[in-house]
């Protein structure tokens, strides 16, 4: 029973040890995962464009269930899209050449 | 008024509210409450119409059932002064002779009676929870 | 075997400090590898935790009695179902579960965000290690799961009676999963504090962790007011318990913070508010897993050693001092981007509903601690009772289910206050006819109550009228049939009506209580067979004793001894409505002090309760027959001289005879509780309603949505 248990000790510790070193490992081999992750600035500016095409559906859909006149609708709506707008600017400028369109959301 | 003083002022308002109310919750507390107490200190201190929270262990013997009501009596955890109490409402199943209880107890005409549904039992070993029939959660 | 535990319990400290100094190193080198290597360590952790855990569980199953913990929980006796539960009945097995259940959920989260936010998540993982390791440390140093003795005793303590029902057995894994789900949102809050980043992408992350969280809890919390109503000869599932209030209390602010976190993400507001939220919720969660097993309120739960106390005061003042220095140093960069627009905008009922649910969250929280705010002010230590928390908490609640009725009707941003007038029409005769039909039958006596119905009737009237304006404003687009609308509504706006569904669901919880506690007829009566008693419009009659000596006929596997109960004929108005069986089963104690015989039934006795629930009502039924009564303590006493210790049991037949021949009479606990069907009900729709609220959009609708959206921006750009 003992010797089971520290077989076993011994697998844990092995599992336990190339699990953690992974990542240690891969850089030594020159694995540059990173740059092909968002930088934080762009996960940011995607994070408010999503929020931003909420609010956007949102108002339309609080004019549709009869919340807001359409004239309050019309100052919203024209508010949120400018202020969408403004953060597919920044997502343009930030990624260069290439349009947002064409990176996919 | 501008719009920030207007904020200014419902900021006030509110923040005020919440401290009044507070303090009602506060003060009500500390006069609803009711102090826990062993048999010796609630013998030096009972007085009528006051509710207490009698701690202590259910002496040996002295359970016994009468029409709808249980008399027992609680001793202090260490010995030494007993007070019979007459209890009616739900009697949690742990309850023994022998073990901790709290029974919320106001002194009426001499005699301390139990107030209805108030009996906890403490269970003895160490981690089992005994509640009055109440929920127990880890 | 116990060995490996402890290697085990080694190893995981060690994996805990290695993973916070690689993430620590990570975050500040900017060395992605290092935090790579963090967050791997949660992997590690998560795999070291079950083994041990497996390890404990092997145990329990195999009766392996050289552990303490199973000699002192399990026997030979007790059925698999509750040998393999009972690891979490005990202090060190249940810092085991909570160990393990973090490292498995922590897993879970970083694995999820493991490709964004890599400076947040490295400082959320050093900061979920730091949990990680202290109770671990805990286990090692105090209370270990792997202690032996020997040798080996033949045969277990086996489990408290109380703990023998299946409820019982769920409600600690979904608790705990609850509470452990609260630290993620403190970690990643607190991460982000650090980095310096509580944005938009932070939200977006949060909120799932804080979802998830808020659902576990939830349930874990109903589980086990359901467990109290339907198990424990109580009759109740609410008592304003210390250990009921510590798990409310975090869902309470957790609810805020889902509902504040929108507002944040609207107009970015209230970012102080929201992480305060954030780590007040966490620490509840740490204060409510300290309560339970310190012993600290020991006028309630009678739980563990005080040697934890110390150390889980010490986690606490931490926490607070830590996050009071995060938000003060971080306060400029919390700054709100805008104000509210106007006071007629969901933005501001939002609000509204956060103080609310603080106010409340605070009520509970100061009668809870009170015995030792008391103590402390006043040298005594004092309590306060149920009357206490109703007389705050109803109105609280009552206000709470009003706004849930009127955020959905008001706008985003800026209402437009004739069609808010106009909107409010439907609702508000909702109420008005509730009321009306009410006081016609009679219901007057309760204002609470009739005020609470009339709210909930509020709000199903706007959350009704939501759906149907919005299915057809969904038919007049696409031109689809009702249901088919309907359906494509909700989908394509899950989080709008997934919450109102939830909102349906708290309103019909709310009616539920609010019914079950004001028109509930409750009787107390000694009976003999053949009497009855008169429960609101029920009689409930004693119609003849039970007894059954179990051993032979435990089908519940309650492992009791003898059980004594009776048959009782439940009627309305002449007509028969339900048959009950009560029971009361009764225990060995162990102590041969008692004599042979006398043991045998001197042990705990648990109530078994039976019950009809129906969805107009419950009716409860609960005995306690009298074991003491001349005829039976003759038996036992005649047994404890006669008998030796391996024939007692024939006596238990002698003793269920006797009992059926000439029943003494039993003292009865009857019931009727309306309406208590729907708070489960309620419950389920809550959290079906939150499900959907949280489900992702399929990445298709998601797209297509976004690509309109983009075009018509665009067209908007032309318009501006």
């Amino acid at each position: 029973m003992q010797a089971v248990a520290v077989i076993l000790a011994f697998v844990l510790l092995a599992v336990v040890l190339f699990v953690i070193s992974g990542p240690l490992r891969a850089r030594r081999a020159g694995d540059a995962q990173e740059q092909t992750h968002p930088s934080f600035e762009q996960a940011e500016l995607e994070a408010a464009r999503e929020a931003k095409y909420r609010e956007i559906r949102d108002a339309e859909l609080d004019l549709r269930t009869g919340k807001l006149s359409r004239a309050d609708y019309e100052s919203i709506d024209g508010t949120l899209r400018a202020e969408a707008l403004k953060i597919l600017d920044r997502l343009r400028a930030l990624a260069g050449a290439e349009t947002p369109e064409t990176n996919g959301d | 008024m501008n719009p920030a003083r207007k904020r200014t002022v419902r900021l006030v308002v509110a923040l005020s509210a919440a401290v009044v109310l507070a303090s009602a919750l506060i003060y009500t507390s500390f006069s609803a409450a009711s102090p826990a107490l062993s048999p010796t200190q609630l013998v030096r201190q009972a007085q009528p119409g006051r509710s207490y929270q009698l701690t202590g262990t259910v002496v040996h013997g002295s359970v016994r059932h009468v029409g709808n009501t249980l008399d027992f009596r609680v001793a202090d955890r260490a010995g030494g002064t007993t007070i019979p109490v007459a209890y009616t409402g739900t009697v949690p199943d742990p309850f023994r002779e022998g073990r901790e209880v709290i029974v919320t107890v106001d002194k009426q005409h001499g005699q301390f009676v139990g107030e209805r549904d108030s009996l906890i039992t403490k269970c003895p070993s160490k981690y089992k929870s005994a509640p009055a029939g109440e929920k127990q959660n880890y | 075997m116990p060995v490996l535990g402890r290697i085990c319990l080694l190893l995981a400290l060690v994996i805990c400090v290695y993973g916070i100094g690689a993430s620590l190193y990570g975050a500040r080198s900017g060395r992605v590898e290092f935090s790579d290597s963090g967050r791997r360590a949660v992997y590690a952790l998560a795999i070291v935790l079950t083994a041990a855990f497996a390890v404990l569980e092997v145990a329990f199953l195999r009766n392996d009695f050289a552990f303490n913990t199973v000699a002192d929980t399990s026997s030979r006796t007790t059925p698999t179902f509750y040998r393999a539960a009972a690891v979490w009945s005990s202090q060190e097995g249940s810092l085991l579960l909570w160990a393990w259940l973090l490292s498995l959920w922590s897993s879970l989260a970083l694995f999820l965000v493991r490709k964004r936010m890599r400076d947040i998540a490295a400082y959320a993982t050093a900061i979920l290690l730091g949990f990680g390791a202290f109770f671990i440390a805990l286990m090692i140093f105090y209370a270990t799961p792997f202690a032996t003795r020997s040798p080996a005793p033949v045969e277990g303590v086996g489990l408290d009676p109380l703990l023998r029902f299946p409820t019982m057995m769920i409600h600690p894994p979904m608790l705990y999963s609850g509470y452990t789900l609260c630290t993620i949102p403190l970690a990643f809050a607190m991460g982000a504090l650090i980095a310096r980043r509580v944005d938009a992408d932070w939200i977006r992350a949060t909120r799932r962790f804080a979802f998830a969280a808020w659902l576990f809890l939830g349930v874990g919390i109903l589980l086990g007011a359901r467990w109290s109503y339907a198990e424990l000869g109580w009759g109740g599932y609410w008592g304003w318990d210390a250990v009921e209030n510590a798990s409310l209390m975090p869902w309470l602010t957790g609810t805020a913070f889902l509902h504040s976190l929108m507002v944040q993400e609207k107009r970015g507001m209230l970012k102080v508010w929201n992480v305060s939220l954030v780590l007040a919720t966490g620490t509840l969660a740490i204060m409510g897993t300290f309560l339970v097993r310190s012993g600290v309120l020991n006028s309630i739960h009678a739980f563990g050693g005080a040697t934890l106390g110390v150390p889980f005061v010490t986690l606490i003042g931490v926490l607070i001092a830590g996050s009071i220095y995060l938000v003060v140093s971080r306060r400029e960069m919390l700054r709100s981007e805008h104000r509210l627009d106007s006071l007629l905008s969901r933005e501001s009922i939002f609000l509204a509903n956060n103080v609310v649910l603080v106010a409340l969250c605070f009520v509970i929280f100061w009668g809870t601690y009170f015995p030792l705010i008391s103590e402390a002010l006043t040298g005594n230590e004092a309590s306060v009772g149920p009357p206490w928390f109703d007389r705050y908490t109803v109105p609280l609640a009552l206000v709470l289910v009003l706004l849930s009725g009127i955020g959905p009707v008001i706008a985003w941003r800026r209402a437009t206050l004739a069609n808010a007038r106009r909107n409010f029409v439907a609702p508000l005769l909702s109420a008005l006819v509730a009321l009306v039909a009410l006081l016609a039958a009679g219901v007057s006596h309760k204002p609470f109550a009739l005020a609470m119905f009339c709210c909930a009737a509020f709000v199903l009237g706007a959350v009704g009228q939501e759906f149907v304006r919005g299915t057809l404003a969904r038919r007049a687009i696409a031109g689809e049939a009702p249901p088919v609308a309907l359906l494509a509504l909700v989908r394509r706006n899950r989080r709008r009506y997934g919450g109102y569904i939830v909102h349906i669901g708290i309103a019909v919880l709310f009616v539920g209580v609010a019914a079950s506690s004001s028109f509930q007829h409750a009787v107390e009566q000694r009976l003999s067979p053949g009497s009855s008693s008169r429960v609101g419009a029920y009689t409930l009659r004693y119609v003849r004793p039970t007894a059954t000596v179990t051993p032979k006929n435990d089908a519940a596997h309650t492992g009791s001894t003898l059980s004594l109960g009776a048959v009782v004929d439940v009627s309305k108005h002449g007509h028969h409505v339900a048959t009950l069986r009560p029971s009361e089963g009764f225990y060995d104690s162990g102590e041969p002090a008692q004599g042979t015989v006398g043991h045998l039934i001197g042990g705990q006795a648990v109530s078994h309760i039976s019950m009809s629930a129906g969805p107009t009502r419950d009716v409860w039924t609960a005995i306690a027959p009298d074991i003491s009564a001349p005829a039976l303590a003759r038996i036992v006493t005649i047994g404890n001289r006669t008998l030796p210790a391996d024939e007692a049991v024939v006596a238990l037949g002698f003793l269920a005879r006797a009992y059926l021949k000439n029943p003494p009479p039993a003292q009865f606990h009857f019931i009727v509780s309306p309406l208590v069907m729907w708070i489960w009900l309620g419950g389920l729709i809550v959290f079906g309603g939150g499900l959907i609220a949280i489900w992702p959009a399929p990445s298709a609708v998601r797209r297509r949505v976004a690509m309109r959206s983009r075009a018509r921006s665009a067209h908007g750009l032309a318009r501006a």
